[in-house]
């Protein structure tokens, strides 16, 4: 984030008024930016250079204020008040336009084919009738050193020339020559310098010794000429000190060479649009034409508005608010977005000014309306995404083991990934090529030469870091280290080791090894040859000879162990003997080591998705459902597709955690897509349409929740409820005795349910009724819909449930018969009473 | 335990004496050292109220090693008159005698003697008086007897500076007897023995009392690294929430994953050398999804996803450039990757795990550090729905001020969409260190005391549990 330090006391005086330093951060926070200091030049001075050096300077409060990134209509005072005004409706955003000159052809630039080889872009604008004050100048130098340091990249993408144009005449030409045979005088120079000249001079200059190297080692040198041979600049480098600007300077050629003209043309327009205001007319620009090599001619600054059309809904979706579109196309505007309602459904017009070329998206928008409405003001939500958690295994396998063997005694260490490459060879007898470590091309330190292969080195440098420490010293570290691996995408795979150390007075051997001994105990690695671990003598550079030994756990070697060599631990400089013990764990993983849980991407995508390369139809409309009624109610009622949206309010689906036939079933009675502000059906009926080219595979529905059109006979309704058989047995071969019991208890059970009257189906329904408002009359209420009398109702209990701010919403259960009475039939009763009700809502709804 | 005869003398003596006795004529009418006295004190003290003991110094003098020479053969200027002949002695000759140097000077002061330069044969020393009084022998003896009180301050200062003498300081108790006296005494025992256990004399036994002001033994133990008992932690509370940990062991990543993907333009200043460790060997990575790749591409330099795109001239081979992966968020994007490779269904996922910064190194920056991610990826998540995630993670931390330890937000549609991630899913995630939250825990202020070989293993031995919201 770059920090804009601006003068405390101007910025109050362009703000017109003054702010406590509480109040300016408050301004600050809701306009999305932080106050991130307040100094003063002396105090500044007084920090990086001590006291002495600060005595004379300036004591004027400076407020250091964090702007994001790609706010580049920030980075000055002019910007940041025209936008706070306008954020406080202060001021309406000024309107940046290009114009003609007054008398005369437009300033011209030619761009020469040379300047391909080095910087091959350029553009130019003027600003006419300027007035600088100190204030002003300084400002407007600050802005170029700014959008140098930020959007620029340090000047090897734009490079920013402004040239009192008084002083000069057009046409221009931007062309490249070889540095012997450019020669003029630099900015606050004295005498003529050739190019090849003024790259040795500013290698000792602190500020322009970071830009030689975008051209240093070019055949030719980008170099700006008027028309009668005076330098203008060489671009990134120095402009010429002939064209210098003053506080008398009335008119301003600005030109911005690149080697990215999108940037160049966002520079330019920053410039002009932030100091047009300068201008006697401001925020006027006057044009500049650029005739590039082709011959083609350009215009510039571009200063181009672009329009976008957004819905309210997709802001409030975004941003989870409930605002009207007039007050979104209000919130945009401040935010110098000017916005409004076209009239069209929700529909908002937003227009995207030159001083916003960080807005290149809708979220942009969106993000911008969400500040301008307050962070602070969004009501936090709690995403319904159910999900189970997983561990990773190997994480879950190194978490288990770490505590185990600090049980067992050893101390974690946490060492670096990266090391030197003596670490990981020399130290450890080993030569580097023979590792298989990865080596970092820009280190700043040897202790960034490569990663780690092995966590050895850093437990000894641990324990040569904790000689003070009693002995013994026993240490183990569980991490990563890395290798190369071709089979992987980037050529290199990590490794989860296990290493552990016991320094003492001897070498304890026996210690390591009953350590391993331990950790393959907890492993559930029996000791064995084949199908267990063993250890067999090794030869190893690192350890004492005869005094290593290699670790095979069913047959593969996994690791090493043994007594350090003493060259080993005096290049450590430890001086006791030392055993050590290292193995990778991975191979312990057994089962849980899944492919499913791994970083690794397939490389040829499988599902065709389509992506909107071109206009897409909308998707093709789902045939009409042949009922759309659903134990919800009917679904082309809104009171049925509310009640569905409540049901899906906490669910992810109509039954249980996956996607089954039951969603497809209810999505098929939806008789078309639901509008936005049922947000939980919304997203349900989005997820399972994506469905629709597998929903025959899905699960088959446990549950009717659709219900035929036309009632069925009464007789069918609770065949399939006897029908599960969970725990149904797989043996065929039953004893005829079994077959026998089995038929006489069916036909006793047939006997028995013939008894039986039909049964009738019923719900259990509990509404939530809600009222207008805390004046309402609740006994009243309760009276209207108890007084709802249908055949086959009953009315139950009911209670008053507060929903904040006074209003109370009745709650009260109800008996139906399903075939009789359906929720949509109640619901449209009940609201029936306007006076008093404004929604019902089926709370629960269970089967009886 | 003292020797009992000690005690048990010492107690009859007490026992005696009415108003008490001093440890040290104690010491020596017994003829023991008066060290052994002090420990039956100390033993009969602990043993309850059986006798009073207060402490008391005398100061005594007592004749140095050469003051007991002296108190026994005279000074040594007596010795030196008394070894001159009448007829005088030649000064090299008195000069060899042990007390020669030191007795001359003395003498001569005392004008016992003199000195004849010019006698033929070299110096020579002749008496002057007739007889002498060797008063400092005189005074040494008187103090030998113990009748040191009858010589004045100021002589036996003057002795104490020849070394003669010094002064002694004795601490010793004065010794009465304690409201329980009794010379009979029960030696009590330090340990319930399983002898005891089985015999039952325990019942009868008197036990020496503990000293509960003394630290007991400390067990013999390993422990965890402090910054891994606060990654656990941190693992649970992503696990309570529901989050599914992602796999993270890869350290090397392709720019691709670590920026392009994520819409991070190639020009940006995190991708400079400044920032980033890339990797000379392998340097590039050689595999990508290619219909991905492309569509990355387009949205970079041509926008697209209704995105305006950042339109500069988009490489591969700055995409391919391997480094060490500067966040976890490189592997957050291929797990979203793949979960636009099948049935898009909600997810949660987390990580813990080492990033890379090529930065400058002060007390809190290191070239590598540990990052938490949470990720969550489900249709139609708005801005509220993060806010109100991060208020539960951080209240489960008991973190009120969280805004200051990290970041979060919302995932760009130009990294989602070209994933092939549906078009009303978003993906809110957040990031922070766990290194910083740790330091806060456990009052470490330079983070090489915490992380990596310099670590304080004392400070890893004495680290409490971790435990977040206390």
């Amino acid at each position: 984030m770059p920090t804009v330090g601006v003068n405390r006391d101007l910025l109050f005086r362009a703000l017109g008024r003054t702010y406590t330093d509480e109040e300016f951060d408050e301004l600050c926070f809701e306009f999305g930016l932080e106050l991130d200091e307040i100094t003063s030049e002396k105090e500044l001075i007084s920090k990086e250079q001590g006291d002495s050096k600060a005595s004379g300077a300036s004591d004027v409060i400076l407020y250091k204020i964090d702007v994001p990134a790609n706010r580049y209509d920030l980075l000055c005072l002019e910007g940041l008040v025209r936008g706070l005004q306008v954020f406080k409706n202060k001021l309406d955003a000024p309107r940046y336009t290009r114009v003609s000159p007054v008398s005369g052809q437009p300033q011209r630039l030619i761009i020469t084919k040379e300047t391909a080889a080095v910087r091959p872009h350029a553009v130019a604008a003027v600003l006419r009738n300027i007035t600088f004050t100190q204030e002003r100048y300084d400002s407007f130098i600050e802005l170029q050193e700014k959008l140098h340091q930020n959007i620029c990249r340090k000047r090897s993408l734009v490079a920013i020339g402004t040239h009192d144009l008084d002083t000069i005449s057009g046409p221009f030409t931007y062309t490249a020559k070889p540095p012997g045979d450019i020669c003029f005088k630099p900015l606050n120079q004295t005498k003529e310098y050739t190019a090849t000249q003024l790259m040795s001079l500013y290698k000792s200059d602190s500020h322009l010794k970071h830009y030689l190297h975008i051209i240093e080692d070019k055949p030719v040198y980008p170099i700006i000429y008027d028309s009668n041979g005076i330098v203008l600049s060489m671009p990134p480098i120095i402009n010429g000190d002939h064209t210098k600007i003053t506080l008398k300077t009335k008119n301003v050629f600005i030109e911005c060479t690149a080697t990215d003209l999108t940037k160049a043309k966002i520079v330019l327009d920053m410039m002009v649009t932030m100091f047009s205001q300068y201008c006697s007319k401001p925020f006027t620009v006057e044009e500049a034409e650029v005739v590039c090599p082709d011959g083609r001619i350009c215009t510039y600054p571009e200063l181009a508005y672009r329009k976008e059309r957004l819905s309210s809904e997709f802001i409030n979706h975004k941003v989870g608010i409930n605002e009207s579109t007039e007050n979104i196309a209000q919130l945009l505007t401040r935010m110098c977005l000017l916005s409004r309602a076209t009239g069209v459904g929700d529909e908002i017009e937003v227009e995207i000014p030159p001083t916003r070329s960080d807005v290149i998206h809708a979220c942009d928008i969106m993000e911008d309306a969400a500040i301008a409405y307050g962070f602070n003001n969004i009501t936090r939500t709690t995403p319904r995404t159910y999900t189970v958690a997983n561990q990773f295994p190997l994480n879950k396998l190194t978490e288990l083991l770490r505590q185990d063997l600090a049980a067992a005694g050893f101390t974690e260490a946490l060492n670096f990934a990266l090391c030197s490459q003596e670490d990981i060879g020399d130290k450890l007898g080993k030569k580097i090529s023979e590792t298989r470590a990865v080596h970092i091309s820009n280190p700043k330190t040897a202790e960034f030469q490569v990663a780690r292969t092995t966590l050895l080195p850093g437990l000894l440098k641990t324990i040569a870091a904790n000689r003070k420490m009693p002995l013994p010293l026993k240490l183990f570290e569980i991490s990563d280290v890395v290798l190369k691996d071709d089979t992987k995408d980037v050529g290199a795979r990590n490794s989860r080791r296990f290493c552990a150390v016991y320094y003492n007075k001897s070498p304890g051997f026996e210690v390591i090894h009953g350590l391993l001994d331990r950790a393959m105990q907890l492993l559930e690695v029996k000791s064995a040859r084949g199908d267990g671990y063993h250890i067999q003598a090794a030869d190893d550079s690192t350890f004492f000879p005869g005094r290593c030994a290699e670790v095979f756990v069913h047959g593969k070697s996994v690791g090493r162990l043994g007594v350090l060599h003493p060259d080993v631990i005096n290049r450590f400089e430890l001086t006791m003997p030392c055993s050590a013990l290292e193995i990778d764990i991975e191979p312990f993983l057994g089962h849980t080591a899944e492919t499913l849980l791994t970083h690794d991407v397939p490389m040829q995508e499988v599902v065709r998705h389509k992506f909107p390369t071109l206009h897409e139809p909308p998707q093709a409309l789902v045939s009409h459902p042949a009922s759309t009624k659903t134990i919800f109610g009917d679904m082309s009622t809104s009171v049925g597709l509310k009640a569905l949206n409540d049901f899906l309010a906490d669910k992810s689906y109509i039954e249980g955690f996956a996607a089954s036939q039951a969603d497809t079933a209810v999505f098929d009675a939806i008789p078309s897509a639901p509008s936005s502000n049922l947000c939980h059906l919304m997203r349900w009926y989005n997820h399972i349409q994506s469905f629709l080219r597998e929903r025959p595979s899905l699960p088959l529905a446990k549950g009717q929740f659709v219900l035929p059109s036309t009632p069925p006979p009464s007789s069918n309704a609770n065949d399939n409820d006897d029908d599960f058989d969970l725990f149904g047995s797989d043996d065929e071969e039953e004893s005829e005795e079994a077959a026998r019991i089995k038929e006489q208890r069916l036909a006793e059970y047939a006997a028995k349910k013939s008894k039986k009257p039909a049964l009738i189906a019923k719900s259990s329904i509990l509404l939530d009724v809600k009222p207008w408002d805390d004046e309402t009359d609740m006994a009243k209420l309760e009276e209207c819909v108890r007084s709802v009398t249908m055949d086959g109702l009953l009315w139950g209990q009911s209670k008053l449930v507060p929903v904040g701010y006074g209003i109370k919403k009745l709650q009260i259960g109800c008996v139906v018969e399903d075939d009789k009475v359906g929720t949509d039939l109640l619901e449209e009763a009940i609201t029936a009473f306007e006076e008093y009700v404004q929604s019902v809502d089926v709370a629960a709804f269970n089967k009886i | 335990m003292a020797d009992t005869g000690v005690v048990e003398a010492l107690l009859r003596l007490v026992e005696k004496a009415d108003d008490g006795v001093d440890s040290v004529q104690v010491a020596s009418r017994l003829g023991v050292d008066h060290q052994v006295v002090v420990g039956a004190v100390k033993s009969l003290q602990a043993l309850g109220d059986v006798i009073s003991a207060d402490l008391c110094s005398s100061k005594h003098w007592e004749l140095t090693e050469e003051g007991t020479e002296i108190a026994e053969q005279g000074s040594h200027e007596a010795r030196v008159f008394s070894s001159i002949p009448l007829e005088g002695l030649v000064q090299s000759e008195l000069m060899k005698l042990s007390f020669g140097k030191i007795g001359f000077s003395k003498a001569m002061s005392n004008k016992w003697i003199r000195v004849d330069k010019t006698h033929e044969g070299g110096p020579r020393i002749f008496r002057t008086v007739d007889s002498i009084v060797d008063q400092v022998q005189e005074k040494l003896l008187l103090l030998q007897k113990g009748s040191g009180s009858e010589l004045e301050e100021k002589e036996k200062n003057e002795l104490k500076k020849r070394k003669l003498l010094s002064e002694v300081t004795v601490k010793s108790y004065w010794i009465t007897k304690g409201s329980s006296f009794s010379t009979t005494i029960t030696k009590q025992e330090t340990e319930l023995t399983p002898e005891m256990m089985a015999n039952g004399s325990w019942k009868e036994k008197k036990f020496k009392p503990y000293n509960f002001e003394a630290m007991g033994v400390a067990p013999d133990s390993g422990h965890l690294h402090p910054l891994m008992k606060v990654r656990t932690q941190f693992r649970q509370i992503f696990l309570e929430m529901g989050f599914t940990e992602m796999p993270t062991n890869n350290f090397i990543e392709s720019s691709f994953w670590n920026f392009d993907s994520l819409f991070q333009p190639q020009q940006h200043p995190a991708r400079d050398q400044h920032d980033t460790f890339f990797l000379s060997d392998p340097a590039l990575a050689h595999e990508f999804p290619q219909e991905y790749l492309q569509r990355v591409k387009k949205v970079h330099s041509e926008g697209g996803f209704g995105s305006q795109g950042y339109k500069y001239d988009w490489k591969i081979e700055e995409a391919q450039k391997n480094i060490l992966r500067t966040h976890t968020t490189a592997v957050s994007a291929r797990m979203l990757y793949k979960l636009a490779q099948q049935k898009f269904t909600p997810v949660k996922y987390f990580s813990i795990d080492r990033v890379f910064r090529n930065e400058t190194l002060d007390a809190t920056h290191l070239a590598e550090f540990h990052q938490i991610e949470g990720v969550v990826a489900d249709y139609g998540l708005t801005l509220g729905d993060l806010m109100g995630i991060l208020h539960q993670f951080f209240t489960k931390l008991g973190l009120k001020k969280w805004v200051e330890v990290g970041n979060s937000g919302i995932f760009r549609p130009e990294m989602l969409l070209p994933m092939g991630l549906p078009e009303g899913v978003s993906v809110i995630a957040w990031g922070l260190s766990l290194e910083r939250p740790t330091m806060i825990k456990y009052g470490i202020n330079n983070i090489r005391e915490l992380v990596g070989h310099k670590v304080n293993l004392q400070m890893v031995y004495d680290s409490p549990i971790c435990r977040l919201d206390s």
